[in-house]
């Protein structure tokens, strides 16, 4: 209790702050409704590659069980954005952050949380589908074998592949390595080892660049299916995915020093019909991007 | 458009350039090709040279000793008067000198590599891996001596009874010479593994030793085995850190401490000596020498049979 109540208060004094300097505060999850406790929020959050800076001065709230995309063009830093919210960053060497990242009221980087029960909890799905070369059941199983769990995981690798729409697919195939699958279906096994070990958030950086439009079909539909259960944050080149999945959207851009920051967001509906900022508009109507 | 007249039908233009190759540029192509094929070759004959020697050199061996007394005898004694030519004893000293190296080399060296590969910061693995490649470039003789005169005296105040020529100083002193080797080679297996297989283990919260040994020492496996087969052969094959440090007296023994002679150790004396050519002596480090080629080829093809069957394959 009397963590949770510090770490409000630091949340409190940190949001108070943001809003006194007049930065664009991104207030999505008020609007979220009943889940109205953002799962992320994100203060004045920069982050530098040695000398050079990749993100400036982020702030932004992401909603519980709702789906967020970041959209912008190549280099505005969504990736690095998506990345610092399950601390993948600090596996690159010379990386230096600043500002806040609060999950659940927590800060992600205090020197007493710990990055590995942080990615547990905050799972990751990537661009590129990486299955390690083992067999389809053996990528799944994974995660829980690393984090502990004894005896027997049949029920757990079929309950994970069943959540991530796989299963009916490979259950004939769980002994086959895992890359003899489709692109698609790789992507999907990725999703299942991510959901095996019950995260409370996906994380997903461009999930269908490497993908036919059938097997992106099938991850939107996932993701729509998903977002009951999970908060979604998807980085997305493509903005017809973002507007047809995601119920925010966050735009970036980089600036004149190519540092990556906020430009706008909000909800999804409006934000596509009715940007407030040029850029956004500029950048959503194809003039440029 | 319509279509326009070709170019070199206007007055003046140059001759239509035909299709066939000019002579200089044959010759010069040709010159290029035989001195590449001649470094091709020589190669190619050196090494069926070596062979066909062995071969003949070892028939004539086997010509004036039978085959049975070379695998079944006790004690191998060429170079008295009552002579005995046991491969065993020679055989038991190699495999206990290898043995005794890998057990260091094998284990070191594949923690390094780990180290260097998923724990050490840029700037170390760039300090310590040419440092690693250093020690490779050590002459063994130079090893040899570090063997006898700065191990040994340690092990002998250490075990009691250990005599001056042994096979653990040398055992030891051969791992620390392959050490680079394992290390360095294993490493550079390591970091081939892409950063998006760690990335994926990572992201599910795997601590860096379980990315380390559940990911990427299983997908950089087949390069790691290579490593210590490449190490294995040099083991084997090391002639000067044995001749130096662990004699030449052949004896059938597991013990590591005693003097003993292995098969490289062997050849070394006897052509070091003044052995008449033609001779059974002379003829006995063909012999030898045939023995450790097979010994080394039967660690290859082992080699490939387990690259073969444990190959993990990454996109």
């Amino acid at each position: 209790m009397v963590n949770d109540s510090a770490s409000l208060a630091t949340g409190l004094r940190s949001a108070l702050a943001a809003l006194s300097a007049d930065r664009v505060v991104a207030r999505v999850g008020a609007a979220a409704g009943a889940d109205s406790a953002p799962a992320f929020a994100i203060r004045g959050l920069s982050l530098w590659y040695g000398h050079f800076q990749a993100l400036r001065d982020i702030t932004l709230d992401v909603a519980s069980r709702r789906i967020t995309a970041l959209i912008g063009p190549s280099g505005c830093g969504k990736s690095t954005l998506l990345r610092c919210l399950n601390r993948m960053n600090e596996l690159i060497p010379q990386v230096r952050i600043g500002g806040q990242v609060l999950f659940q009221g927590e800060d992600l980087y205090a020197p007493q949380t710990d990055p590995v029960e942080v990615r547990r909890r905050i799972g990751m799905v990537f661009q590129k589908p990486n299955p390690v070369p083992k067999s389809v059941y053996d990528n799944v199983a994974f995660g829980l074998r690393i984090n502990g769990y004894q005896g027997k995981l049949d029920d757990l690798v079929e309950r994970a592949l069943r959540r991530a729409a796989l299963w009916d697919e490979v259950r004939d195939k769980l002994r086959q390595s895992g890359l003899a699958l489709s692109g698609g279906q790789q992507q999907r096994l990725c999703i299942a080892r991510a959901l095996a070990v019950e995260p409370e958030v996906l994380l997903m950086d461009e999930p269908c660049s490497a993908l036919d439009p059938i097997a992106t079909y099938k991850i939107e539909e996932l993701m729509t299916e998903l977002k009951r259960d999970y908060t979604i944050v998807i980085v997305t080149h493509n903005m017809q995915q973002a507007s047809r999945v995601s119920d925010y959207t966050a735009f970036m851009l980089a600036g004149e020093d190519r540092a990556g920051a906020l430009v706008e967001c909000g909800e999804t509906r409006s934000f596509f019909t009715n940007p407030r900022d040029k850029r956004t508009e500029d950048y959503v109507t194809g003039r440029f991007g | 458009m319509t279509l326009a007249p070709r170019p070199d039908a206007r007055p003046g233009a140059p001759q239509r350039r035909s299709l066939r190759r000019p002579l200089r540029r044959a010759l010069r192509e040709r010159f290029v090709e035989a001195p590449l094929l001649v470094a091709a070759l020589v190669s190619i004959f050196t090494t069926v040279g070596i062979v066909a020697v062995l071969v003949f050199e070892t028939f004539e061996f086997f010509h004036e000793v039978p085959l049975w007394r070379f695998l079944t005898d006790t004690q191998w004694t060429p170079l008295f008067s009552e002579k005995y030519f046991g491969i065993v004893v020679l055989l038991s000293a190699t495999v206990l000198t290898s043995f005794g190296a890998m057990v260091v080399a094998l284990p070191l060296g594949l923690l390094a590599a780990v180290y260097l590969s998923e724990y050490a910061s840029p700037g170390v693995r760039r300090a310590v891996k040419p440092v690693l490649e250093i020690l490779a470039g050590i002459p063994t003789v130079v090893y040899g001596y570090f063997a006898l005169l700065f191990v040994t005296p340690i092990l002998q105040a250490l075990i009691p009874g250990t005599a001056v020529f042994n096979g653990a100083s040398a055992a030891l002193v051969i791992g620390i010479m392959i050490l680079p080797m394992v290390s360095s080679l294993s490493e550079d297996a390591m970091a081939a593994v892409p950063r998006a297989l760690r990335e994926g283990a990572y992201a599910l919260g795997a601590t860096r030793f379980e990315v380390a040994a559940r990911v990427v020492v299983p997908a950089a496996f087949s390069g790691i085995v290579a490593a210590f087969m490449l190490a294995i052969s040099r083991a084997v094959g090391e002639t000067m850190i044995v001749a130096i440090a662990a004699g030449q007296s052949p004896t059938l023994t597991l013990s590591p401490l005693v003097p003993i002679e292995t098969m490289t150790a062997y050849i070394v004396q006897v052509s070091l000596g003044d052995t008449p050519y033609g001779s059974l002596e002379y003829k006995t480090i063909f012999a030898v020498g045939m023995a450790l080629f097979l010994l080394t080829l039967a660690l290859n093809v082992a080699s490939q049979s387990v690259l073969a069957r444990f190959r993990e394959e990454y996109p």
